[in-house]
């Protein structure tokens, strides 16, 4: 381009000239940029003529875009903001519309109707599955396993700590829950807490030694030990305490599975008795609404179904 | 001397000048009117500065450089409500000094994480990030359980916040005046006399880190994480309210 100017008409310059014959052009700016640059300013106008854009005292020009929305039973019109506009969509977007109309249904069905219903149930799985991502899998793990055995329990086993019907996992993820087990690491002796993990591991049929089992036994149903007060006699637990069912050699706190040899799994649950179980499940009824947890009771119940 | 294109591009000085004047008159227009339109900052019950201990975790989340990694901003789109809850207020943020909002989501928004989880996870998490979520690509933290929490300038740090406007009392005018709006119990947590006191009784009244017996950077920083969020109670207001303040 500055060829071209050369050739014609002589080209301006800034009138500098540094070492002699180092000179400094000033061409004329590109057209491209120059309607470019015309354009912007085109686009501020039309911004502020239809945003909330200059400052006016202690207010501003609201603009003449506007947004209606539904507010308590009223219709309301209110300059474009981001806020209203989220009010909007949560109302009458398309989207929304379209779950809501499946929520609404839900909500109304009981959980015999849902489940006998593939459309609400494949609804219920697909909403089911978001939720649980966002809100659960951090503890229980993507899909309902979780990182390790012991913190948070699994939900893809059919064994339930706290209740496997749908109502008793709607109070379970309503109000939270408390695994609690005292530690009798403090009142009973090793010799008395070794008794005690052979004989529950005998409970599923473990391979233990036989009479310090019997020994354990007497403990775990006895005043001393008082295990039976949570786990039951027999130790198939107690759903009111959350108490573990301890004859299915299904392992939520003690990790017996990780474990390659007899010693190792009697350690397992020797540690387990010795230093007492606190696990606490925080409750969502201020986070989720009752149509959410409805779902996602149903969605836990199908991953251990 | 005449103001041409040319005189102004071969005189650095007023080329400088100009450009002063020029950039400055855009940030004037959007920053100074925030000062006194308003209708932008909302009118809600509950927001407090924070207690010397949820300060003190502050400080570490920010020494940590977590920011780096979770904003703390919920915008007020369908996806972000779904997701982490209410879009997040002015008002949420008026006491944060430093303001935490970012942009920058390697992770997740952390603007309304406080009670989601259990402290128990949090320790674990914190410490250990995979061992609870093994796709996490969050670092490790251990030495937050190790090191042992330096409360010894908590009253320093509350006065400078003081200076920059976070209502903690050092007069007993002011003291009071923070038993009528925060409450009897949370004033005394707000008294920069009191701020060590306040800070110990905080760390024992919940097992933040799941030793008692150590106060730990630990319990502060998930003594912070627990309160981030829950401040405003939204089941008191209806939406079309806050968007009266746009
Ligand atoms: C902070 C970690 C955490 C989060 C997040 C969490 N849970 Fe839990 N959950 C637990 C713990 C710990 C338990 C075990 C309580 C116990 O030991 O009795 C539990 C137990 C449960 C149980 C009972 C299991 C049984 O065997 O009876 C269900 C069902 C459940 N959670 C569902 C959910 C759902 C649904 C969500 C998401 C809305 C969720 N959890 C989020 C930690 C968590
Ligand atoms: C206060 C009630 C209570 C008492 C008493 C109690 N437990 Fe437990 N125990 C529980 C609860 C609750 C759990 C399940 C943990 C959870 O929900 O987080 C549990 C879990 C266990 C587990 C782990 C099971 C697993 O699946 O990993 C073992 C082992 C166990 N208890 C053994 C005992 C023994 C032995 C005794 C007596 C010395 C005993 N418990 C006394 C409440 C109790
Ligand atoms: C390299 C980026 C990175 C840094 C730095 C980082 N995080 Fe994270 N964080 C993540 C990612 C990715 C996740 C999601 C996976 C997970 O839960 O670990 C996450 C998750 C979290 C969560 C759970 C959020 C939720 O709702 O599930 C919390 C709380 C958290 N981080 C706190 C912190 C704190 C506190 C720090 C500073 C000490 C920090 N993070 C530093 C990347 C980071």
């Amino acid at each position: 381009m500055a060829e071209q100017h050369q050739q014609g008409k002589a080209v301006q310059t800034t009138g500098h000239a540094w070492d002699g014959d180092l000179q400094e052009f000033n061409n004329p700016l590109p057209r491209w940029w120059l309607w470019s640059f015309y354009a912007t300013a085109v686009f501020a106008l039309i911004y502020w003529i239809w945003y909330p854009a200059w400052p006016i005292a202690d207010s501003f020009t609201k603009g003449i875009g506007s947004v209606t929305f539904e507010r308590n039973g009223e219709e309301v019109t209110t300059h474009w903001n981001t806020r209203a506009e989220l009010i909007e969509e949560m109302q009458r977007g398309s989207e929304t519309l379209k779950q809501q109309a499946y929520l609404e249904k839900v909500a109304a069905a009981s959980y015999d109707e849902i489940v006998n219903d593939a459309d609400m149930m494949a609804f219920t799985r697909s909403l089911g599955k978001v939720l649980f991502a966002d809100n659960c899998a951090a503890c229980h793990g993507v899909g309902g396993m979780p990182a390790q055995i012991g913190q948070f329990p699994n939900l893809i086993d059919d064994a339930w700590l706290w209740g496997g019907e749908f109502e008793q996992i709607q109070q379970t993820i309503v109000g939270g829950r408390n695994g609690f087990m005292p530690a009798f690491g403090e009142v009973l002796d090793d010799r008395q807490v070794d008794q005690l993990a052979h004989y529950v591991l005998s409970l599923s049929g473990g391979n233990v030694d036989a009479d310090k089992a019997a020994a354990g036994r007497i403990l775990f149903q006895g005043q001393e030990g008082g295990c039976h007060y949570c786990h039951t006699a027999s130790g198939k637990g107690l759903e009111s305490q959350g108490a573990a069912n301890l004859t299915d050699a299904i392992w939520t706190v003690a990790d017996v599975p990780g474990a390659t040899d007899d010693r190792g799994r009697i350690d397992a649950v020797r540690k387990v008795i010795a230093n007492g179980v606190q696990r606490q499940m925080p409750g969502w009824s201020e986070r989720l609404d009752p149509t959410q947890i409805k779902l996602l009771s149903i969605y836990v119940q199908s991953l251990g179904g | 001397m005449k103001l041409s294109h040319e005189s102004i591009e071969v005189n650095a000085g007023l080329m400088i000048v100009l450009t002063l004047i020029a950039i400055s008159i855009g940030g004037l227009v959007e920053i100074v009117p925030l000062y006194y339109i308003q209708d932008t900052i909302e009118k809600v019950d509950g927001v407090r500065p924070y207690t010397p201990l949820e300060q003190r975790g502050r400080d570490i989340y920010i020494r940590e450089g977590c920011y780096t990694c979770h904003s703390q901003m919920i915008r007020p789109f369908r996806d972000e409500h779904m997701r982490y809850g209410h879009y997040s207020l002015a008002a949420e943020s008026k006491y944060d000094h430093p303001f935490q909002w970012g942009s920058k989501r390697t992770g997740p928004d952390l603007a309304r994480v406080g009670r989601k989880y259990s402290n128990a996870w949090h320790t674990q998490h914190l410490a250990n990030p995979r061992s609870v979520v093994p796709e996490s690509i969050m670092p490790n933290y251990p030495w937050l359980l190790e090191h042992e929490l330096d409360y010894s300038d908590i009253a320093d740090r509350m006065r400078a916040l003081k200076v920059v406007g976070v209502p903690y009392s050092d007069t007993e005018e002011e003291y009071l005046a923070n038993v009528d709006e925060f409450g009897p119990a949370m004033a005394e947590l707000l008294d920069i006399h009191r701020a060590e006191e306040s800070l110990l009784a905080q760390a024992q009244s919940e097992d933040w880190d799941g030793d008692r017996t150590r106060l730990t950077e630990m319990d502060a920083l998930v003594a912070y994480l627990q309160v981030l969020g829950t401040m405003v109670d939204f089941s008191k207001y209806d939406e079309g309210y806050f968007a009266e303040f746009r």
